[in-house]
């Protein structure tokens, strides 16, 4: 369905958001985006009132949320069309997500965590060094790697939490009001490193929180009420 | 991969899985104790008395006749004469006989009184013949050769002089003080009633009836087995090896319409299988017993499973958004059920071993069970395949449960 004009340049579009209806359920709510593009590289900062529905369109972009008319097209490929199996390899290969807390599995060792991630990714490579070079980029020691996720503070399972979203190179990064369980040092330590990665990797980022203050970090801002309109239905 | 998450995550719950293991542990142990001992009475049961074509005695009933006869159970009711044993020894189609005569006891050990045909022709197994563990057949009146349990119990030797009393009691009120028993041989063990038992001749049996005066008579001449007293008028049973199997039916027929005693005669196949099936039935109760122990443990871990899906609902969106689909999170859920039962099994084979094989000597010298440590047979593979089975079915709950959480999982 991407029309002449989007697939010339279609190359360089990273996501690409087409006429998207999603109808909440039990309630009356319909929420409508009728176009958002984002190129390759870029890093957004989507804000938005708690309950605006940023999660709800982060959900539609991982994949696991399914819009209920529309197009979603990330890097070429057609997302919205996959069938369900084809979306989770979909995105277990190109989508990194980083959410608010509770991103690693407690029981496993940090090492296991993020090696899941390439185990679901299909990432045959040397996973303990890759792992090991970028819990050295978020200045984490590398002894945390054979420690068990719960022992770590929120702040270290939130770096270890980008470690493993980056493990499999994806070239989009979603990440979900990361922060709002941080202090403000561990925040701004947080972002920094973040966003460095995401230049060294070229990563798409789309970082979505209601803190308007980490707009700072992020090459553009984007609000969620341009993108989309709310209307109750009978 | 899938495995070691489940193993990791199976550990951090370590507390209810433990006790869902043990449950479970226990349940399977059961279970296979349950089938182990079965089959094994079961053999030990049919290895009581081979080679035998056909049983005969006093009409009664099959099983009263088969119990003892061969089991040396219960009381005889009724004896049929010597003449008619004489009749079938010599009987064209019959190749040996061996004539049993019950009705004594020895400290509660059955005493028979058959003849030399009973040392070579009684077999037991798989067609075993008897053997002596010391000594050699009785040849007098006053001779008895005992079995391998009466020898350990009551520590008799070879020389040793014994007192068999009348009547079948542990405790007998007419103890035959007069006619001391000689033994001259003990037997091998068998596993089979034959080691409870005392074997003296026809005519000892005869001798210890005898009124006081008389017995004097017989005392001062031992050997001697043709004195008119020790005659034998009567026998309680004859156990029959035919020249050929096909005259079996034909004699049964002869013998079951034979005009000049009551006689029945037995297939003891027959008997035996009829005697296996009333056992069949507290068998069976065993068995469900068992099997329902099993299914409530495995509800158990149906519900340990499903009690743990809130907690777990974190990990499995971590696991969604990794790319995981729904389908690894519901297999995730029935590796750990399998994971539980499998080495549930595992650890019960081992232990069901150890026991069986720490029990052996007990069993066998308390109660005449020989059982084998080996549990390992298909038998017990079809008992742990259908563990494993039932374990997937109930886990399905819990795993439909983590699927339906994972297509609903969230950021």
């Amino acid at each position: 369905m991407n029309s002449q004009q989007t697939s010339t340049s279609s190359a360089s579009v990273a996501i690409h958001l087409k006429d998207v209806v999603h109808q909440y359920p039990k309630s009356k709510t319909r929420m409508t985006l009728p176009e958002w593009t984002v190129e390759k590289g870029d890093r957004i900062f989507l804000h938005g009132p708690s309950g605006s529905g940023k999660t709800t369109l982060l959900n539609m972009l991982a994949g696991v949320l399914n819009a209920d008319s529309g197009d979603i097209t990330l890097l070429g490929e057609d997302f919205s069309s996959l069938s369900s199996g084809k979306r989770d390899g979909f995105r277990a290969r190109h989508i990194g997500v980083v959410f608010q807390q509770f991103n690693l599995v407690p029981h496993l060792s940090v090492l296991k965590n993020i090696e899941l991630a390439a185990y679901f990714g299909g990432n045959k490579g040397n996973v303990e060094s890759k792992a090991a070079g970028l819990i050295n980029a978020l200045k984490l020691p590398v002894e945390v790697l054979t420690q068990s996720a719960k022992s770590l503070s929120v702040g270290q399972q939130q770096r270890v939490a980008i470690a493993r979203a980056l493990i499999n190179e994806p070239e989009i990064l979603l990440v979900d009001e990361p922060t709002s369980a941080l202090d403000t040092d561990a925040r701004d330590a947080f972002m920094t490193l973040l966003i460095d990665l995401c230049k060294q990797h070229h990563t798409t980022l789309i970082f979505v929180s209601h803190d308007k203050s980490l707009a700072q970090y992020l090459s553009s801002s984007v609000s969620l009420q341009s993108l989309c309109s709310f209307s109750e239905v009978a | 991969m899938l495995l070691s998450f489940a193993v990791s995550s199976l550990r951090s719950r370590a507390k209810s899985v433990l006790l869902t293991f043990l449950s479970l542990l226990i349940s399977i142990s059961v279970l296979l104790s349950v089938e182990h001992i079965r089959l094994q009475a079961e053999a030990s049961f049919n290895r009581t008395v081979s080679g035998v074509d056909l049983i005969v005695g006093a009409p009664s009933g099959q099983m009263n006749l088969m119990l003892y006869s061969i089991f040396r159970m219960g009381s005889p009711t009724n004896n049929v004469e010597y003449d008619s044993f004489e009749m079938l020894e010599n009987n064209e189609q019959v190749s040996w006989a061996i004539p049993i005569a019950l009705g004594d006891s020895h400290h509660g050990y059955r005493v028979l009184g058959t003849n030399q045909t009973y040392f070579d022709q009684y077999k037991y197994g798989n067609k075993q013949h008897l053997a002596f563990a010391d000594g050699e057949p009785f040849k007098g009146i006053f001779d008895t050769v005992i079995g391998a349990d009466v020898a350990k119990k009551l520590g008799y030797k070879v020389g040793d002089k014994i007192v068999i009393a009348h009547g079948t009691g542990a405790v007998s009120f007419t103890n035959h003080d007069q006619s001391p028993f000689n033994i001259t041989g003990i037997l091998a063990p068998t596993g089979t009633p034959v080691d409870k038992t005392v074997h003296v001749s026809l005519a000892g049996i005869e001798a210890m009836h005898l009124a006081p005066s008389q017995l004097k008579d017989i005392l001062a001449n031992p050997d001697d087995l043709s004195n008119p007293l020790v005659q034998p008028d009567s026998v309680t049973a004859v156990l029959l090896g035919l020249k050929s199997k096909f005259a079996t039916f034909t004699l049964q027929r002869a013998l079951n319409n034979y005009e000049d005693d009551r006689l029945m005669a037995i297939l003891p196949g027959v008997a035996m299988a009829e005697l296996w099936k009333m056992m069949g039935t507290v068998e069976n109760i065993l068995r469900v017993i068992s099997v329902l122990i099993l299914v409530s443990s495995l509800f158990g871990l149906s519900t340990m499973l499903l009690a743990s899906m809130q907690q777990r609902e974190k990990e499995i969106a971590v696991l969604r958004i990794l790319g995981a689909g729904a389908g690894v999170v519901f297999l995730l859920i029935l590796t750990e059920a399998l994971v539980i039962a499998v080495s549930a099994s595992v650890v019960s084979l081992g232990l069901v071993t150890s026991i069986f094989a720490g029990a052996k000597g007990w069993l066998a010298s308390e109660y005449g069970l020989f059982l084998s440590a080996n549990v390992f047979n298909t038998h017990s593979a079809m008992v742990i395949g259908a563990v494993v089975v039932a374990t997937l079915i109930t886990s399905l709950l819990p795993a439909i449960d983590a699927y339906r959480s994972a297509i609903h999982s969230r950021l």
